[in-house]
C-alpha cells in the first residue's frame, strides 16, 4: 500500500511539469496559435530560473526569472507569426532549436552551480491522513498551483467575457474582429501569458524537480506537453488528468523495472509515447469531437485587412 | 516609424534573396558573438566557413554530412509543399537504417555486389513503413501527423535499442550494444580512395533531378502542391487529398529511409545505439532554408553541414563550446523566418 | 520576370565570391607571418595530445573525470605539452572526422573517453601510423592504437559494504545507465559487498537508458525509494540521483567525481576515477619512446579508482572494512570476484576460492544472486 501511495505522490509531481506547460499551451491554442517551441520555451526558462536562484537566492526569484524568460522570447515568436504572418509550424520549430542552442551555450558556467536544498514540503494536516496523505499532500506547492490553474483556467475559459472573446478569436478571428476585438493584441497577450507559463514549467524543473542545469534537460518535455493539448481535446481539467497519466507512465516503468518484470526496458521506455499516439488516435477518431472541441483557426493566419 | 505594407504580389525576387540575406544576417550576429566571447571573429569565420572546403578530404567530408541532410531535405520539401508536417523523419531515418541492417547482417563472405542494392531498398521500405504508419493514423483517425509522428520517433529508438541490445548483439562484441560490422560486399562503396564520399552522394543528387521533376514536370506533383496551397480548390479539380498525404508521407519517409541506410552501410559501417543524430530534425530547417526547391536545398545541405564541421573545429581550432552550432542553427532559421515578410511585405518609412 | 531572377542570383554569387575571397585572404594573411628567427637555443616543442569526450565538459561526471585528468597532465608537464579537447563528440560518423582532424592537427598522442569511439579510432590509426591513439574501455587494438580501462567495481564493491551496513530496509537500489558488461560488474560487485556484511541485502535495478538525463535520473531514483531501497547507487552522469535521495532523507553515492556537495547528508562517499596518473604515464611513454601497444587495467591499486570522502555517519566497522579491502586492493591480493559466486538463476558462476580473471570480469552478462531481476538482453 505504502508504495503505492509514493507510486501515486511521484506521478504527480512528475505530472505537474507537464501539466503547467501544456496549460500555457492550451491558452495559446485556444488563441488559434499553436507554439512548437514549447521545448526551447522551457530550456530558456528553466535555466533562467536556475541562474535568478544562483544569483539571487530564493526560489519564487526562480519561478519568476523562467517565466519572464518565456515571456520574452514568446514575443519574439508572437510578433513573427501574428504580425508578420510567418508559417507557425516552421516559427516555433525555429524557436525550439534556437531555445535549445542558446540555453546550451548561455548555460555554460552553470553547469557546476548547485542550489540550497528544498527538503520536502507537506500540508500540515492533511499529509497525516493514512494513504491519502503521502499520496496527495506532500507535494510542492507548485503541484497545488497546477490545480489551482487549471481551476482558474476553466473558470475564465468558460464563465468570464474575457475568456469568451478567447475563444471566439480562436474560432473565428475575422468575426472577432469584424465585431471590434484587437484579435492580434488579444492573440499576442494569449501567446506571452502561455509563453510565460512554459518557461515556469521549465524553472520548476531545474530548480525543485531536478536542481541542476545541464544542456538539454528538458528531455523532449516540451514536445509531450504539446501531444497532451491535443490529447485533451483542449480542456483544462483533461489537460491535468492526462499530465498526471504520463507522468504516471514513467514512474510506472520504473517500478515495474525494480520489481523485476520480465519485460525489456526499451519496451518500458516506449510506453508513455505509444500510450500517446493510441490516445491521439482515439480522440481524433471522431472528426465530429474534433471539430467541435479544436479550436477553428488553429495554425491558420488572420489578416486583419481582408 | 517603420511599417510594413503588403506587396500587391509576392516578390520573387526577394524569395530568392531572402534567404542570402537571412545567412548574412546570421554571419553579422555571429561576428558580434565571437567578439563578445572575446574570439577573433575573422578566425572564426574562417572556422566555420573556410577550413570546410580548404582540401579535397574536407570537401569530401562536406558531403558526407551534407548528403542525409540533403535527401532527407528533398522528402520533406515534398512533404511540406503538400502541407503534410512530417517532423519525424528522424524515425524514419532510423528504422530505415535498422531494416538496411538487418539485410546486410544477412551477408556473408560470399555475397555478391548485389546485397548492397537489397540493403539501400530495405532501408527505403522501412521508411516508407514507419512513415505509413503516420499516413494510416491520420487518413483512417484523423490524428495529427504532426504529434504522431514525433511520438514514433521515440518508438523508432527504442525499437533500435532493443534490436542492438538484444537479438541483433554481436556475439563477438564482449556484449557491447551493436552489430558486427557489415561486410564489405554490404557496404556502400566509396567514390575516391582517401575519401570518405560515397555512391550516396551520387544518389542525392539524382535525387534532387527526380524531385525537381516530380514538383514542376508532373501532373502529380502539380496536383500535390495544389493540395497544399489551396486545399478547397484542389478539391474542386479533382485532387484526391487522401492520395497527397499517402504519396507527401511515403515519399519522405522512403528518403528518410534510404538516407539511414546510406548512413548504416556506409560510414557507420554497423548498427549501433548512435544512429540517430538528429539529421530528421536538422533536414526540416535545411528543407526551409532551401526554400523547399531541390537546387535551393543542395545549398542549404551544404551550409548546414558546414554549421556542423565548423562547430566541432571550432571547438578544438578556438576553444568554443559545442552549443555555439546550435545556436547559429536556430539563429539561421528565426533570421530567415523574419526575412521571409519581405516577400510578402514592404518596408515603408513614414507613418499611416 | 526570368531577368530579376537571374540578377538576383548573379548579385547573390557576386557577393559570395567577393566574400569568400576577403575571408580567404584574411586567412591566408594570418598565417603568413612565418616563426620569429630566434637565436635562443632551441627549446623541445611541446607534445601536442587531444583529448574527445562524449558528454560535456561540464557534467560532473564522465567527462568532467577525464578533463581533470587532462588537466593534470598539463599541470605536471607545463610547457613541455599543448593540450585540445573536444566535447560532445557523437560516437558515430562524426567521431571519424573529429579524430582524423586531431591527427592532421599535428597531435602526437589522441585519448578517445568512450566506447563507441573504438571503430572510428581504429580506421583514422590505419591512417596515421606515426600518431600514438589511446581507447578507454574498448577491445580492438593495433600497432599504434591500444585501450586503457578503469576498475570501478572495485569502488562501487567498497560502496557495497558501506551500503549494507547503513541500510535499514536491506534493500538497497541502482540506476543503471545501459545493460553493458561494465555496469552489470559494478552491480554485482556492489552486491556482493553489501552481502559480506549483511546477508539479507537485496538490490534493485532500474535502467534508463541513457548516461545522462538528470530528471530522468530523478525519477528513477523516486520509483527506487518508493519501492523501499534507502541507500542508491549509480552508473548515470548527474547529480540528480543524490539529489534525490537528499530530498527524500535517503542515502547516495556520488559518481565520477566527488559529489559530496550536491548531497550534504544523503552523500555516503563517491566513487571515482583519477585519470591524471594514466594520462601522464601514457604521455611520458610517448615522450621516451616506451610506448607500446597493451591493454592497461587500473584500479585501486594504481590510484585510478578509489572511494573517498565517506560521510562520518558511517560505522566505524564499516570503515574499517572499506579501510582493510583498499589496502588489499592496493596490495593486489584482494580480489571483489572471488568464488563461491552463484548467479540469481542459482547457477554457479565462479568456483569456490577462485579468484575472477580479467576475462571472466569482462564477461559478465548475469546478476548474481541478491540482484532482483535478470539482466535485459531481449533473448
Amino acid at each position: 500500500m505504502d508504495a503505492t501511495a509514493l507510486l501515486i505522490a511521484s506521478s504527480l509531481n512528475a505530472g505537474t511539469v507537464l501539466a503547467i506547460a501544456a496549460l500555457g499551451l492550451l491558452i495559446n491554442e485556444k488563441a488559434g496559435i499553436v507554439n512548437l517551441g514549447a521545448e526551447g520555451l522551457m530550456l530558456c526558462g528553466a535555466l533562467a530560473g536556475f541562474a535568478a536562484v544562483v544569483h539571487v537566492g530564493a526560489t519564487g526569484w526562480g519561478f519568476l526569472a523562467g517565466a519572464a524568460a518565456g515571456a520574452v522570447l514568446s514575443l519574439v515568436f508572437g510578433w513573427l507569426v501574428i504580425w508578420l504572418n510567418t508559417n507557425q509550424y516552421a516559427t516555433g520549430l525555429a524557436l525550439s532549436l534556437f531555445g535549445a542552442g542558446f540555453s546550451a551555450f548561455a548555460g555554460i558556467p552553470y553547469t557546476q552551480a548547485k542550489l540550497p536544498d528544498q527538503g520536502m514540503s507537506a500540508v500540515p494536516f492533511l499529509s497525516e491522513l493514512p494513504f491519502i496523505g503521502p499520496a496527495l499532500f506532500r507535494q510542492h506547492p507548485m503541484a497545488y498551483f497546477a490545480v489551482f490553474l487549471t481551476l482558474a483556467l476553466i473558470w475564465f475559459l468558460y464563465r468570464t467575457r474575457a475568456g469568451l472573446v478567447l475563444r471566439s478569436v480562436g474560432e473565428s478571428p475575422e468575426s472577432a474582429h469584424a465585431l471590434g476585438y484587437p484579435v492580434r493584441r488579444i492573440r499576442l497577450l494569449a501567446v506571452v501569458v502561455g509563453g510565460a507559463l512554459c518557461g515556469l514549467a521549465g524553472a520548476y524543473v531545474s530548480t525543485v524537480y531536478t536542481p541542476l542545469w545541464v544542456e538539454g534537460m528538458i528531455a523532449g518535455k516540451g514536445w509531450i506537453a504539446l501531444a497532451l493539448t491535443t490529447f485533451a481535446t483542449w480542456r483544462p481539467a483533461r489537460v491535468l488528468l492526462g499530465a498526471y497519466l504520463f507522468g504516471g507512465l514513467t514512474m510506472v516503468q520504473f517500478h515495474l523495472q525494480g520489481m523485476g518484470v520480465n519485460v525489456p526496458s526499451q519496451v518500458l521506455t516506449m510506453l508513455p509515447y505509444l500510450a500517446t499516439v493510441v490516445v491521439l488516435v482515439l480522440i481524433s477518431r471522431n472528426p465530429l469531437w474534433i471539430r467541435t472541441n479544436m479550436p477553428q483557426s488553429i495554425g491558420k493566419p488572420f489578416y486583419p485587412g481582408s | 516609424m517603420l511599417r510594413l505594407e503588403v506587396r500587391p504580389q509576392p516578390s520573387r525576387a526577394w524569395s530568392y534573396a531572402s534567404p542570402v540575406l537571412a545567412l548574412v544576417v546570421t554571419v553579422l550576429i555571429g561576428i558580434g558573438l565571437f567578439m563578445v566571447l572575446g574570439k577573433d571573429p575573422v578566425r572564426g569565420l574562417q572556422v566555420f566557413f573556410v577550413e570546410p572546403v580548404k582540401s579535397w578530404y574536407a570537401v569530401g567530408e562536406l558531403m558526407v554530412k551534407a548528403t542525409p541532410l540533403l535527401i532527407i531535405g528533398l522528402g520533406l520539401a515534398v512533404c511540406f509543399r503538400s502541407n503534410v508536417w512530417n517532423i519525424g523523419a528522424e524515425g524514419q531515418f532510423v528504422i530505415g537504417a535498422v531494416c538496411a541492417g538487418g539485410v546486410a547482417l544477412m551477408a556473408d563472405k560470399t555475397t555478391g555486389p548485389w546485397i548492397l542494392w537489397a540493403v539501400l531498398a530495405a532501408g527505403v521500405l522501412g521508411g516508407m513503413f514507419w512513415a505509413s504508419l503516420t499516413a494510416v493514423l491520420r487518413d483512417r483517425f484523423n490524428a495529427n501527423e504532426i504529434l504522431v509522428s514525433l511520438m514514433l520517433v521515440y518508438v523508432a529508438v527504442q525499437v533500435l535499442n532493443y534490436l542492438v541490445y538484444g537479438p541483433w548483439k554481436d556475439p563477438m562484441g564482449f556484449n557491447f550494444p551493436q552489430t558486427q560490422t557489415f561486410e564489405k560486399a554490404a557496404q556502400v562503396p566509396r567514390l575516391f580512395t582517401g575519401s570518405r564520399v560515397n555512391m550516396g552522394l551520387l544518389l542525392a543528387l539524382a535525387g534532387v533531378v527526380a524531385v525537381w521533376l516530380y514538383l514542376f514536370r508532373t501532373h502529380s506533383g502539380f496536383a500535390q502542391q495544389v493540395g497544399g496551397l489551396a486545399p478547397a480548390a484542389a478539391r474542386y479539380a479533382g485532387f484526391s487529398s487522401r492520395r497527397a498525404l499517402w504519396i507527401a508521407l511515403l515519399l519522405s519517409g522512403g528518403m528518410a529511409g534510404l538516407a539511414g541506410a546510406l548512413e548504416v552501410a556506409g560510414p557507420i559501417g554497423q548498427l549501433t545505439p548512435h544512429v540517430p543524430v538528429g539529421y530528421g530534425f536538422a533536414a526540416i530547417i535545411v528543407a526551409f532554408v532551401g526554400r523547399l526547391h531541390p537546387a535551393g536545398i543542395v545549398f542549404s545541405a551544404v551550409l548546414m553541414s558546414m554549421f556542423y564541421i565548423g562547430g566541432e573545429l571550432a571547438q578544438s581550432r578556438l576553444g568554443l563550446p559545442k552549443a555555439i552550432t546550435g545556436v547559429f542553427q536556430g539563429v539561421l532559421l528565426f533570421v530567415l523566418l523574419a526575412c521571409d515578410t519581405l516577400i510578402a511585405y514592404r518596408v515603408k518609412w513614414g507613418s499611416r | 520576370m526570368i531577368d530579376v531572377r537571374k540578377r538576383v542570383w548573379l548579385k547573390a554569387a557576386a557577393l559570395s565570391v567577393v566574400a569568400s575571397a576577403a575571408l580567404l585572404g584574411c586567412g591566408k594573411k594570418e598565417e603568413a607571418p612565418a616563426p620569429a628567427p630566434t637565436t635562443e637555443a632551441p627549446k623541445a616543442e611541446p607534445l601536442k595530445a587531444a583529448w574527445i569526450y562524449v558528454g560535456p565538459v561540464g557534467d560532473a561526471g564522465w567527462s568532467f573525470a577525464h578533463d581533470l585528468g587532462r588537466k593534470a597532465a598539463e599541470a605536471h608537464f607545463g610547457d613541455q605539452l599543448q593540450t585540445t579537447f573536444v566535447e560532445a563528440v557523437p560516437e558515430g560518423a562524426d567521431a571519424e572526422r573529429v579524430i582524423r582532424d586531431l591527427a592532421q592537427q599535428g597531435n602526437k598522442i589522441i585519448f578517445a573517453t568512450s566506447f563507441g569511439y573504438m571503430e572510428p579510432m581504429l580506421k583514422v590509426a590505419a591512417d596515421f601510423p606515426d600518431v600514438k591513439f589511446e581507447h578507454a574501455t574498448g577491445y580492438k587494438t593495433a600497432d599504434n592504437m591500444r585501450i586503457y580501462d578503469a576498475s570501478f567495481y572495485q569502488d562501487t564493491y567498497m560502496a557495497g559494504i558501506i551500503a549494507g551496513s547503513m541500510t535499514k530496509t536491506n534493500t538497497l537500489g541502482f540506476v543503471g545507465s545501459f545493460p553493458i558488461p561494465e555496469v552489470l560488474r559494478n552491480i554485482n560487485a556492489y552486491t556482493l559487498g553489501a552481502l559480506s556484511v549483511n546477508p539479507k541485502v537485496k538490490v534493485k535495478v532500474v535502467w534508463v537508458n541513457t548516461w545522462f538525463d538528470p530528471p530522468k535520473e530523478s525519477d528513477a531514483a523516486q520509483s527506487l525509494i518508493n519501492q523501499g531501497a534507502d541507500v542508491l547507487l549509480q552508473n548515470t552522469d548527474s547529480t540528480a540521483v543524490l539529489q534525490t535521495a537528499e530530498k527524500n532523507g535517503k542515502y547516495a553515492f556520488g559518481w565520477d567525481s566527488d559529489m559530496s556537495a550536491f548531497g550534504p547528508k544523503a552523500h555516503l562517499a563517491s566513487a571515482i576515477a583519477d585519470w591524471g596518473p594514466y594520462y601522464i604515464k601514457a604521455i611520458e611513454d610517448v615522450k621516451n619512446g616506451t610506448w607500446q601497444t597493451t591493454r592497461t587495467v587500473w584500479g585501486v591499486k594504481e590510484g585510478l579508482n578509489d572511494l573517498i570522502k565517506i560521510n562520518d555517519v558511517v560505522p566505524a566497522e564499516a570503515k574499517a572494512k572499506v579501510e582493510e579491502v583498499k589496502a588489499g586492493l592496493k596490495a593486489g591480493t584482494f580480489e571483489p570476484f572471488t568464488g563461491p559466486i552463484v548467479d540469481n538463476s542459482g547457477k554457479e558462476v565462479l568456483a569456490a576460492g577462485v579468484q575472477a580473471d580479467q576475462a571472466w570480469k569482462d564477461g559478465i552478462n548475469f546478476f548474481v544472486k541478491g540482484v532482483e531481476g535478470r539482466v535485459p538482453s531481449g533473448k
